[in-house]
């Protein structure tokens, strides 16, 4: 896809030489065609563009973050994802992984920046605190939102991994001491695909990454920026225990025998319904399992604010702009409780001070009763 | 003694914003029913399989069900604020106007905070909505709109209809699910209050200045005094004996 690019090998060039047969090969093209939601006959073209680009320069880059993102993404199903894709794409600046450290480490990156102006991606994991200047993320003596400005000036294209680049995630829970920022909130002039999750399932990061480096451009984005294919649909819908849900069996405690039968866990705090991702179709661990399939309800982390938005193992709407304790349904009723008590004051002094014209209106049609003709 | 007063029977809601109303309560009590099922559903107790029930579908389905009627209703009543008499037009809610605060002035002091005027004005009366009552349509209306939106934005995705369809932008203008799920249900509370308050006065009106407050959403007639009519030749027009109705 880059001109300037030549000098890397094509991503099947660098396939062969790790080892891999063509078989492996075309094995891997299918299933992450499979997984990026394409025709079976676009198997081929998939294995046309890694045969014939040559490796795209990308800069990872590690923030306010955990590393989960990263640990999710090498444990992708098929090893060619973590071994070229993650090994080779990477080689030009990620912290965790590569082997150079401290200035070699920068400089490695400059230069690719430069050699590549205009044609690296940028992957970002982690958020980025705007509060006191910067200061609580600097990395080699610079504030993580230097570094993000600089290095998003001459990308292509960035990738925010996880939730913490794409919503903020734990830091920016309030209060947000740090001001925790997402990457779209500060960088504006980039197109910036946003993959949530905390992590995201690797498969699906290799899936982003593997349609931006094959086809040479983003993958359909909805409109908060997600790629549609990952991230259309609600994890309820593509959950296994939804005839549980639709039938009204559900699980009241974990320990129960409804638990045990594998009912439903919209009881007990499942944000399934509310939350987008493929975790329902393409699972976890090699397709293993995902977090309601083991029992657990779904806690939203692909969601923005899924940890300001109300208790993780109840059921409970939260009024909007309060914090935690701000729950719907108790302040509605005490509400109405109050408001109930409130009309029925208002109802006994109505009675007292329009006394007068009550009685009289009684009096009147009480005269009145007497004169009509029966 | 004061003399009892002639009334006279005023036509003041016709059939469409009768049927609007009771259409409303219904779609509103169903709503709210089905609604906390949803957001808290009881355990059945059923040894059944699950393929065999649909028990909780039906309840959501219900709920959709009522969603249209609520909005189709609604469309209905803006649709006769254009073409009904003077007490259901808009202008009736149009809130800026210098009368209408004068009222409003009035129905908080002699209503809210029952104060008792030394001689009672008449011309204080409304013949339809007071500009309290208007006010708070407004807004009920404005929570409506809140309703509709966040309601079919939750549900645009599980439906391939145009309709629902076009809601489709609400949650990711929202930025999620969560906080739409969230303002509806809040907003839903907002209706149980105002349904209070609004049966309340209703009851104390009628009460109060017994001039058939409560029937005349089930018949359309309201009472008005000979002497509030004097000064209503603006509002009203008087067809024959037995017949007023509200002036074009």
């Amino acid at each position: 896809m880059a001109t300037k690019s030549k000098v890397n090998d094509t991503y099947y060039e660098s396939i062969v030489k790790q080892g891999y047969s063509r078989r492996d090969f075309m094995k891997f093209a299918t299933y992450i065609t499979a997984y990026m939601g394409l025709e079976s006959t676009m198997v081929g073209q998939v294995a046309k563009s890694l045969e014939t680009t040559h490796r795209l320069p990308v800069i990872w880059e590690h923030f306010q973050e955990c590393t989960c993102c990263s640990e999710s993404f090498i444990r992708s199903d098929h090893p060619i994802v973590s071994d070229i894709i993650l090994d080779k794409i990477s080689l030009d600046y990620t912290l965790t992984l590569m082997a150079a450290s401290g200035h070699q480490a920068e400089a490695a990156k400059h230069a690719t920046m430069e050699k590549y102006k205009g044609e690296y991606i940028l992957c970002v994991e982690g958020s980025i605190p705007m509060g006191d200047d910067g200061n609580y993320c600097c990395i080699g003596g610079r504030s993580a939102k230097d570094i993000l400005i600089e290095a998003a000036a001459g990308a292509k294209a960035i990738i925010a991994w996880g939730s913490c680049a794409s919503n903020g995630c734990v830091q920016a829970a309030s209060p947000n001491p740090t001001n925790a920022t997402p990457i779209h909130k500060i960088i504006k002039n980039k197109p910036i695909i946003r993959v949530p999750g905390c992590p995201p399932i690797g498969e699906v990061m290799a899936g982003v990454i593997v349609h931006v480096v094959a086809f040479g451009r983003l993958p359909e984005l909805d409109r908060l920026g997600r790629p549609k294919a990952f991230y259309a649909k609600r994890v309820h819908d593509s959950c296994y225990r939804r005839p549980y849900y639709d039938a009204g069996l559900f699980a009241q405690t974990f320990d129960d025998k409804n638990a045990k039968d594998g009912y439903c866990l919209y009881k007990l705090g499942c944000k399934g319904p509310m939350t987008y991702n493929s975790c329902g179709t393409i699972k976890w661990n090699n397709g293993v399992s995902y977090p309601i399939q083991s029992g657990h309800g779904c806690i939203g982390c692909s969601e923005e604010n899924f940890w300001d938005n109300g208790p993780f193992y109840k059921k409970m709407a939260k009024v909007p702009g309060l914090h935690e304790e701000g729950l719907a349904d108790d302040i509605g009723k005490v509400g109405a409780g109050i408001l109930a008590g409130g009309l029925a004051v208002h109802a006994i002094a109505a009675n007292i001070s329009k006394r007068k014209e009550l009685t009289s209106r009684i009096k009147r049609g009480r005269e009145n009763e007497k004169n009509i003709d029966s | 003694m004061d003399k009892t007063r002639n009334f006279k029977r005023v036509y003041v809601w016709e059939l469409p914003v009768r049927i609007f109303h009771w259409l409303n309560v219904l779609a509103l009590f169903v709503l709210i029913i089905t609604g906390f099922l949803i957001a808290n559903p009881p355990a059945l107790l059923s040894s059944a399989e699950a393929t065999n029930l649909h028990t909780f579908g039906i309840v959501r389905f219900i709920h959709f069900t009522a969603a249209y009627l609520f909005f189709f209703v609604m469309i209905l009543r803006i649709y006769w604020a254009f073409v009904g008499n003077r007490f259901a037009s808009w202008r009736a809610f149009w809130p800026f106007t210098k009368k209408n605060w004068n009222n409003f002035g009035h129905v908080m002091k002699i209503d809210i905070l029952l104060m008792n005027e030394k001689v009672e004005d008449v011309t204080k009366i409304s013949i339809g909505h007071n500009s309290v009552a208007t006010l708070s349509y407004l807004i009920m209306f404005v929570l409506a709109i809140i309703q509709v939106i966040t309601g079919f934005g939750l549900y645009a995705d599980m439906s391939s209809w145009w309709l629902p369809k076009m809601f489709d932008w609400v949650v990711p203008f929202f930025g999620g699910d969560f906080l739409v799920r969230n303002i509806h249900h809040t907003v839903m509370w907002l209706f149980i209050f105002f349904s209070m308050v609004h049966v309340y006065l209703v009851f104390y009106h009628d009460w109060l200045e017994g001039r058939g407050e409560v029937s005349s959403i089930f018949g359309g007639y309201k009472f008005v005094a000979d002497e509030r009519l004097k000064h209503a030749q603006d509002e009203v027009e008087i067809k024959g004996d037995n017949e007023i109705v509200a002036s074009k």
